[in-house]
């Protein structure tokens, strides 16, 4: 079933060579943790959050792309590198020729008439104390068109063409007198008063009522048959996405682990990461009940990411191959206290603290009081459940001193492979072909 | 079931409604006059029901669920006979309403990292609010009730004595409802709990709210403005609009067949995974200080009709059950000559869009 407009362009992720306008190549963007006083004085590691890590992504005119993902999974800092608002740590953005992640700002401030950004709050994003006039005049002013009488027959033009008509009523009008479907309207009206050719939208309805946003998100559609717009559009929301955009990369702790045409990623899902997203969007049917296998626990520390996949700790498809490591086991023994019929102060004391698992390795030893006793435990946990995909990742259980070393197979970050027509960057999917020859481990 | 609004709920039988709202209104004064936020509500919810509250912003959702608990600002009044167990919560002295309050009545908020206290361990969290009301119980004896509470929602018992910024944001949400239910409340009102949640969080918070019938055996006030966990976590549904309950019955009745336009529009303009097309209500929500005459919804109503601007819709017996406010329904013998034809009226202007 078609569900999208018929004016979307036929873009299917291994189209003609068109030429991109805008091509990402290995993007990083990593953030250096500051620490303490102390650990900066002496130079100490304090850690670095890789924010977006090895991205690639072209986009081809006219086309809308999706930055898919959960908070935390990079979506926001890759769109904001997009326009050098945020500096890449490594790799190149080529817009045409120019590479926005070498430009000093002055070049940056002309990428900026090109590459335009929508950003997700109307309140936070409208100075409180400049005229709608003034908000949207203020990009020509930036860009340095002097003359008044210009400035205010373009912000006429791009009132107008938002759908805040009659313009006069808006032009001098504050943020406050607005309603949200309409501060939006301005936001979108100040990014395109300079006839950009890229919109960063970054959730520009998600803050806005159901009721509006099918409005604003019509009028997304709009402005970009009418300019000839091209969109990257960042969302968690995969419903809207679905509507909106041709291609989508889903995005997990700085990486894309998907990404294809949307008819594909939503007809056949290959990553557990998005099917898991796919099946947790609450539909307004009476008769669907709720998911009952969603991935446990939440988007980990970015500044530690876990070992091997980003995404087996909540992965509901997980295998051996998937990087298993001692913050698992931590997790799997909280878990297993859990369960009503287990005596867990008893248990505690065999196995004792639990903090050094947080060191991400792929090795843990525990235990305190006997190995004898720390297996037994750990054979209880797998007689509890034992299609957890966890043990499968255990290569060799040794005794050490009181308690237990337990070694896991260690693995590498899945790369994005082709399976079928799209991209995937998972275990599930080792080799390039299509879907019927996906191999589990 | 059809419940007879006019009837005086009597006593509060086992197998009576635990909240029993009549007439419920809310309003706030303003320089402007007063903003009707709550202007006229009733229900019922039983024993174990969970009921969703759904609505736009600025439609009085929170407000009418913060009013029930007795948690309005200064400023707010409230008028209206509210039965807990056949008990008036509206007229007790400030005093009862703060004892009915965490034992009888539960209040989970929309962001838990506001209402957690960040010097607090969690242990400290459930040792204050279980001495508020059982001053007598043991650290030891808090410990076991609360531990168990933190098991049914996910939460380890090697945490207890953690700090609220040790938790993530979902963790904190499920400390958050563990804390509202360990007193083990009849009935809870849960403003947006997951807006501020991710989609799997969400999803996951959605499902303990789901089990809470099972394991606590309590009455849920859900308001939330999105209709799809409404689909999947409540047995019933309240479609409130510029302060009024425009409509309400089982989730299956009310989403399948809706009755009122406004129900309709909404569930049409929601965009989910079969959206094919881009529906919206035109227009935006009406002034709540002036609210039109006659419906509150028929400037923007699509089948308004030339009654709807004249006399207020009556609340009548839904087709299916439940209970509905629109001319559209009936009662058609109050319906003026004339009245069903349909209304003309100006275009809407861009300028009244939201």
């Amino acid at each position: 079933m078609p569900t999208k407009p018929d004016t979307s362009s036929d873009t299917s992720s291994d189209g003609p060579a068109t030429p991109s306008l805008l091509e990402v190549r290995d993007l990083s963007v990593h953030f250096e943790l500051r620490g303490g006083t102390l650990s900066r004085l002496f130079g100490r590691d304090t850690g670095t959050i890789k924010a977006v890590d090895g991205v690639n992504l072209a986009l081809r005119p006219g086309e809308v792309v999706g930055l898919v993902g959960e908070s935390g999974s990079g979506k926001s800092t890759l769109g904001r590198a997009l326009l050098g608002l945020v500096p890449a740590t490594d790799g190149s953005i080529h817009l045409r020729e120019q590479n926005i992640a070498d430009l000093g700002r002055r070049q940056l401030r002309e990428i900026r008439q090109v590459v335009q950004m929508v950003f997700q709050d109307p309140n936070a994003a409208l100075n409180p104390s400049m005229t709608v006039e003034d908000a949207v005049a203020d990009a020509l002013r930036v860009h340095g068109v002097r003359s008044a009488s210009e400035r205010r027959t373009r912000v006429v033009e791009a009132l107008d063409r938002v759908g805040l008509s009659p313009v006069e009523l808006f032009l001098s009008k504050y943020p406050r007198d607005l309603s949200g479907g309409q501060k939006q309207r301005v936001v979108l009206a100040r990014a395109i008063v300079l006839d950009p050719e890229l919109l960063v939208a970054d959730e520009p309805v998600s803050m806005l009522d159901m009721s509006v946003r099918a409005k604003i998100l019509q009028l997304m559609l709009d402005l970009k048959s009418d300019l000839g717009l091209t969109y990257v559009y960042i969302t968690h929301d995969l419903a809207t996405a679905k509507y909106f955009c041709d291609r989508i990369a889903i995005m997990y702790l700085g990486r894309i682990v998907e990404i294809g045409s949307t008819e594909e990623i939503f007809a056949t899902p290959r990553h557990p990461y998005t099917k898991a997203l796919l099946a947790a969007i609450p539909e307004p049917d009476p008769d669907r009940m709720v998911p009952r296998d969603l991935p446990r626990g939440e988007i980990p520390d970015a500044a530690q990411p876990p070992i091997g996949c980003a995404f087996h700790p909540r992965c509901p498809e997980a295998v051996a191959g998937c990087g298993w490591e001692s913050r698992d086991l931590r997790a799997l023994l909280e878990e297993h206290w859990l369960r009503a019929d287990v005596a867990f102060e008893d248990e505690q004391k065999v196995i004792g603290d639990l903090e050094h698992l947080d060191t991400p390795s792929t090795s843990a030893t525990l235990g305190t009081g006997g190995s004898v006793e720390v297996r037994a435990i750990l054979d209880r946990m797998k007689a509890e459940d034992s299609t957890e995909p966890l043990w499968s990742g255990v290569t060799s259980i040794e005794d050490a001193g009181s308690g237990v070393t337990v070694h896991f197979e260690p693995a590498p970050a899945p790369a994005l492979r082709r399976a079928g027509g799209v991209e995937v960057a998972c275990v599930l999917y080792p080799d390039t072909g299509d879907a019927a020859d996906r191999g589990r481990a | 079931m059809a419940i007879d609004l006019n009837d005086e709920v009597v006593a509060a039988g086992a197998h009576g409604p635990v909240i029993s709202a009549r007439d419920v209104r809310v309003w706030y004064g303003t320089t402007r006059g007063a903003i009707r936020a709550v202007d006229g509500v009733s229900f019922d919810l039983a024993p174990g029901e969970t009921m969703g509250l759904v609505g736009e912003s600025g439609c009085g959702k929170s407000t009418l669920g913060r009013g029930l608990m007795g948690l309005l600002p200064e400023g707010a009044k409230r008028d209206g006979q509210v039965l807990f167990r056949g008990r008036d919560i509206f007229s007790l002295s400030p005093k009862a309403a703060y004892q009915m309050r965490g034992r009888e009545l539960g209040m989970i908020f929309q962001e838990p990292l506001t209402r957690l206290n960040p010097l607090m361990r969690i242990s400290q969290h459930f040792e204050e609010t279980i001495k508020q009301h059982e001053p007598d119980l043991s650290k030891n004896e808090i410990r076991e009730r609360a531990l168990e509470v933190l098991r049914l929602m996910g939460i380890p018992p090697t945490r207890y004595r953690s700090y609220p910024h040790e938790f993530s944001g979902g963790m904190r949400q499920r400390l958050m409802i563990a804390l509202a239910l360990v007193l083990r409340p009849a009935f809870v009102v849960a403003d947006e709990p997951t807006t501020a949640l991710d989609v799997l969080v969400e999803a996951q918070i959605v499902q303990i709210l789901n089990d809470l019938r099972r394991n606590f055996q309590t009455s849920l006030l859900l308001i939330t403005h999105n209709v799809g966990i409404v689909a999947e976590a409540c047995d019933r549904v309240a479609v409130m609009y510029a302060g009024r309950i425009v409509e309400q019955g089982t989730v299956t009745e009310v989403f399948k067949k809706p009755q009122h336009p406004y129900t309709r529009e909404l569930l049409r303009s929601t965009i989910s995974l079969t959206t094919t097309g881009l529906n919206y209500i035109p227009g935006a929500p009406p002034d709540l200080i002036d609210p039109p005459d006659g419906c509150r919804f028929h400037p923007r109503c699509p089948a308004a009709m030339n009654v709807c601007a004249e006399k207020n819709p009556v609340n009548i017996e839904r087709p299916g059950g439940g209970r509905v406010e629109c001319w559209l329904v009936g009662p058609d013998d109050q319906v003026p000559a004339g009245g069903k034809q349909p209304l003309k009226r100006e275009e809407l202007t861009v300028a009244d869009e939201a």
